[in-house]
């Protein structure tokens, strides 16, 4: 066994046991973080397989990014953990028959399909002479090129997933005293008055004369 | 032994069987199934660039790329409407989501 | 044509009646707002039918005496694909005759209801209405094409249903107008059958291009059968005939119909509508002649309806029934003629008897008048006293009935046993029988009611449904005796009579013999020389009324005669002693052969089950039930179920999208290699 298949299933180990992990961990946050070392297994499988820039893209977006939001969202919601486990293991035999399903679906294309032994040299770019570029390089000469509308689609998504996200999400201040226009534009003016009938002058009533103390006394003695 | 396709693709194909079998024990915690969707988008990658790396095409890689795009947006909404869900119905536990039951 | 006739003389003849009719119909009752009285609307009606009449007799002195025939289309309605719908007339012998029959019996119908209906608050309404009745029968008689006759007689089918029905608020006469109707819709049925088949095979129905094609129509025979088609057609006219001239078994609408005014019945079920049918077999010889198998049909119903009718008219104890199986009888009679192929004999007969049955009936009103609206002869008796100007127009008229030598019944019946002994056809043996047997009845039965209306015992206060009328008041201690009617009523009587005596006698030769129907009844006189044989056997008027003395005939009727004389007037008591020991034929005849009862609880209660089972079951449970109701159910049923697949729940749906991936990477991996 040569340092490259150790260091494979080294890798690969870690991988399979924190996706276990994460799959049964108790605590959300523990989740996470299993997560988290499952990336990174898979990130430095990737660069056994001398794709580099996605190893790094994958620690920098996924762990760097992704991850760090699920975090946040794990910390922000108050979870109460005891009742979220109960009935956790009744359903493992259905889960468990739908999983091997699938892998035993998936070995059974391998075993059909695809028999290659030795790794090619560095995956060139199709068409172009056997020029010895690096990962990164070769990758972007793609994108530039073949993938340039894809990429301009991909950062359309990602617009619009950041605006999803704030709208979904976005509580108004109480104290806030801005006003929606549309709003003031659709107000009737029956909504803000009311027109009333009034007699310009009350019917005759003379002006009384200020009450004197005396008089007061007077009418109470009586 | 040389390191073989076979060998990734079964790792691959390991890690969505243990996604799918995440999707259906987490009856209760929504985050850890956004978190297996997340899981099964990794072996997919896998698979992806192990082709890309075995048949010497640097299209798998490129695809890897989008994949990681939508992955990142998707999961950036999926969280946000989840925070909503907490908010209105102050639990993530995925028995009591059926309000969209026929 | 030597010469033809004035187009607006003739389209004045029916017009003349029918604008008396509207202003009478319309200004003259409530419809209009009773503008005009009584007296305005008798006059005008009046005056439109005698106009007609005058018009109708000039014309048939030019068609008799000039030759005159008028054959054109007045007025084109529409054309239907090479079909023409026309207005137009054919005048010729037949139609002049008719026309003269039709408006001088409806003449002295309109005068006598002057004195009948005085009392009735449907005055106006009811001159209205035989005025447009009379509009009706001349269009169909002077038609020239199928479509005006189908018009007229459809339009005399709906005014006999106005007219049974006059009294609207009598639960029995609106019975009675609807069974009419009703029993004239199932002969409509095969006449419309027959105009269709006609318009069909011949692109036409203008007579004279039907008869035209009469060779060729004969090689057809009817799609999908043997039946020659020419055979097929006169059938189904025929059963148009059968529904409007009441032939068995279509007949019983016409004793139900009596619950009309009595005017109506003579104008109506005696002399005019009634024989709408006759006059269009006649009209329609050019075809039957064609077919042996419609005359043998023709003749065979008509023969059972002369003899089978007649015995019911001996049991009968209401005098407008008597006279109304009297009339069925002898519809009888004419249609055995018209099978006999004696055209002209029925034709001749059909004259005759509008006369003397139009009189009997008059009489019999006169008479139900007199007794103060009493119609049961078994409390009459004795009337000759009181009315005598009605009896001797009675006895004229049964005398004419029966076939006394020299009255003018007396010709066109003994004719017609003459032609029916002649013919050749299968049927013709029992049709001889038949009408021979039917003088024996006739003449027992017309005696039978003369008999005990206007001689014997005076029976009329013995009554136990006397009415007690309110005119009762004006007539003073003579309130329950019988009285003379008014002139009105018996000036029509008077004018009725004469032809009924004289008319046979003066026409018979120039009718069956001579020129006056050559071109309208066509007679193939080589297969059916009945008119032949009848023309070599005939030596004059006065011959043949002396040569009676020595036929079967004139025996018969002078043995019903003495029978009913003996029965009725020498010894009463014989009726009753019979009735009793035959008691179940009398039976069967006081249910009139249980027809009535056939058509009322099988077809008729069939019919109605029928629809009821079709609404229930049909239109309910199988249309509204299963397919209007069921389909909605039904989706609802499937949403229903459909609903439940719709937990809610995430893993629900996730499990659904991995075995849907399993079930295609399945599909594609292994299976689809």
């Amino acid at each position: 066994m040569d340092v490259k298949t150790g260091f494979f299933y080294l890798f690969s180990l870690v991988l399979l046991f924190a996706a276990l992990r994460v799959v049964t961990a108790r605590n959300p946050v523990h989740a996470v973080l299993y997560l988290m070392l499952a990336f990174s297994q898979a990130s430095a499988l990737w660069l056994l397989l001398q794709a580099e820039f996605l190893a790094i893209t994958l620690v920098l977006v996924y762990l760097g990014a992704v991850m760090v939001l699920f975090l946040f969202v794990v910390m922000m919601l108050d979870i109460n953990l005891d009742t979220m486990r109960e009935g956790f293991w009744k359903h493992f035999p259905l889960a468990a028959t739908l999983g091997a399903l699938v892998a035993l679906e998936m070995a059974a294309v391998l075993m059909s399909g695809f028999r290659m032994s030795q790794p090619v040299q560095a995956a060139l770019a199709v068409g172009q002479a056997p020029v010895q570029v690096s990962n990164s390089k070769a990758l972007g000469i793609l994108l530039y090129t073949e993938y340039l509308m894809p990429i301009q689609v991909a950062a359309a998504i990602l617009l619009v997933a950041m605006i999803a996200a704030i709208a979904l999400t976005l509580r108004e201040r109480k104290d806030s005293k801005a006003i929606n226009p549309s709003e003031q534009v659709r107000v009737r003016a029956s909504d803000r008055m009311v027109v009333l009938k009034m007699d310009v002058t009350q019917p005759g009533q003379a002006p009384q004369p200020p009450d004197v103390a005396g008089d007061a006394v007077a009418k109470e003695a009586k | 032994m040389a390191l073989t396709l076979g060998h990734y693709l079964a790792l691959g194909a390991m890690l969505f069987a243990l996604a799918v079998i995440g999707i259906f024990l987490n009856r209760k915690n929504l985050i850890v199934l956004l978190m297996a969707i997340e899981l099964m988008l990794l072996a997919v990658n896998m698979n992806f660039v192990a082709f890309s790396h075995y048949l010497g095409d640097m299209h798998g890689q490129v695809f890897v790329f989008f994949i990681l795009t939508v992955a990142a947006a998707e999961s950036a909404i999926g969280l946000a409407i989840l925070v909503l869900l907490f908010r209105n119905k102050n639990s993530i536990n995925v028995d009591e989501l059926n309000s969209l039951k026929g | 044509m030597s010469q033809t006739l004035n187009a607006s003389t003739l389209l004045a003849v029916p017009m003349a009646p029918l604008v008396g009719a509207i202003l009478a119909g319309v200004f003259g009752t409530q419809f209009g707002g009773n503008w005009i009285g009584r007296r305005l609307t008798h006059s005008l009606t009046i005056l439109g039918v005698l106009l007609a009449f005058i018009l109708s007799a000039m014309t048939l002195k030019s068609v008799v005496m000039d030759g005159a025939r008028f054959n054109e289309s007045l007025y084109t309605w529409m054309v239907v694909g090479g079909l023409k719908m026309e207005v137009g007339f054919l005048i010729d012998g037949l139609t002049a005759m008719m026309m003269c029959v039709v408006t001088f019996v409806s003449l002295m119908v309109h005068i006598y209801t002057i004195g009948y209906m005085e009392e009735d608050e449907g005055y106006n309404r009811f001159f209205a209405y035989i005025s447009l009745f009379t509009f009706s029968m001349l269009m169909l008689v002077m038609s020239n094409n199928m479509l005006q006759l189908f018009f007229g007689w459809e339009a005399v089918g709906l005014v006999s249903y106005l007219l049974i029905g006059f009294w609207f608020n009598k639960p029995s006469a609106i019975f009675a107008n609807m069974k009419a109707f009703l029993v004239n819709r199932v002969g409509d049925f095969g006449f419309i059958l027959g105009i269709g088949l006609i318009a069909a095979y011949s692109g036409t129905l203008d007579y004279a291009e039907v008869f035209a094609k009469g060779a060729e129509l004969t090689a057809l025979s009817l799609p999908g059968t043997s039946w020659m088609l020419v055979t097929v057609i006169c059938i189904c006219l025929f059963i148009g005939a059968m529904g409007k001239s009441a032939q068995f078994p279509l007949h019983v609408w016409l004793p139900d119909s009596m619950e009309g005014p009595t005017p109506i019945s003579a104008l109506i079920h005696a002399a005019t509508m009634v024989t709408a049918g006759i006059f269009m077999v006649a009209r329609m010889s050019p075809l039957f002649e064609l077919s042996e198998t419609a005359l043998n049909f023709v003749m065979v119903i008509g023969a059972i309806t002369a003899l089978f009718m007649g015995f019911l008219g001996i049991i009968q104890n209401d005098i407008k029934r008597v006279v109304a199986y009297s009339t069925l009888s002898q519809l009888g009679y004419m249609t055995v003629a018209l099978g006999a192929s004696a055209y002209s004999v029925a034709v001749f007969h059909l004259m005759t008897h509008a006369f003397f049955k139009a009189l009997l009936f008059l009489a019999a009103g006169s008479v139900i008048m007199g007794l103060h609206h009493n119609q049961d002869i078994r409390w009459m008796g004795g009337v000759r006293k009181y009315m005598p100007i009605t009896w001797i127009t009675s006895l004229l008229g049964s005398l004419a009935l029966i076939g006394t030598p020299l009255f003018s019944g007396f010709y066109s019946k003994d004719s017609i046993i003459e032609a029916v002994h002649e013919s050749h056809l299968a049927g013709a043996g029992f049709a001889h029988f038949a009408v021979l047997a039917g003088v024996f009845v006739t003449a027992f039965y017309s005696f039978r009611m003369y008999f005990l209306v206007f001689h014997g015992k005076e029976r009329y206060d013995q009554n136990p449904d006397a009415h007690h009328d309110a005119h009762h008041d004006g007539h003073g201690h003579d309130a329950h005796k019988p009285h003379e009617s008014p002139w009105v009523v018996t000036v029509p009587l008077i004018l009725l009579a004469i032809p009924s005596v004289v008319i046979g006698f003066m026409t018979i030769s120039p009718m069956l013999f001579g020129d006056l129907f050559k071109d309208a009844i066509i007679v193939d006189a080589v297969k059916h020389p009945v008119m032949q044989e009848l023309k070599s056997a005939f030596h004059g008027p006065v011959a043949m009324a002396l040569h009676a003395l020595s036929t079967a005939p004139f025996w018969l009727a002078l043995a019903g005669v003495v029978t009913a004389w003996y029965m009725y007037l020498i010894n009463p008591a014989v009726p009753a002693a019979i009735g009793r020991a035959l008691r179940p034929l009398v039976l069967i005849l006081e249910n009139k052969y249980f027809m009535d009862w056939i058509n009322e609880n099988i077809l008729a209660r069939g019919a109605r089950a029928l629809g009821n089972g079709l609404w229930k079951v049909g239109d309910r449970t199988v249309i509204d039930g299963f397919f209007v109701d069921g389909s909605w159910k039904l989706v609802g049923k499937v949403s229903a179920w459909s609903r439940k697949l719709q937990t809610g729940y995430l893993y629900h749906y996730a499990l659904v999208m991995i075995l849907g991936i399993f079930v295609l990477m399945t599909y594609f991996v292994w299976l689809n290699k």
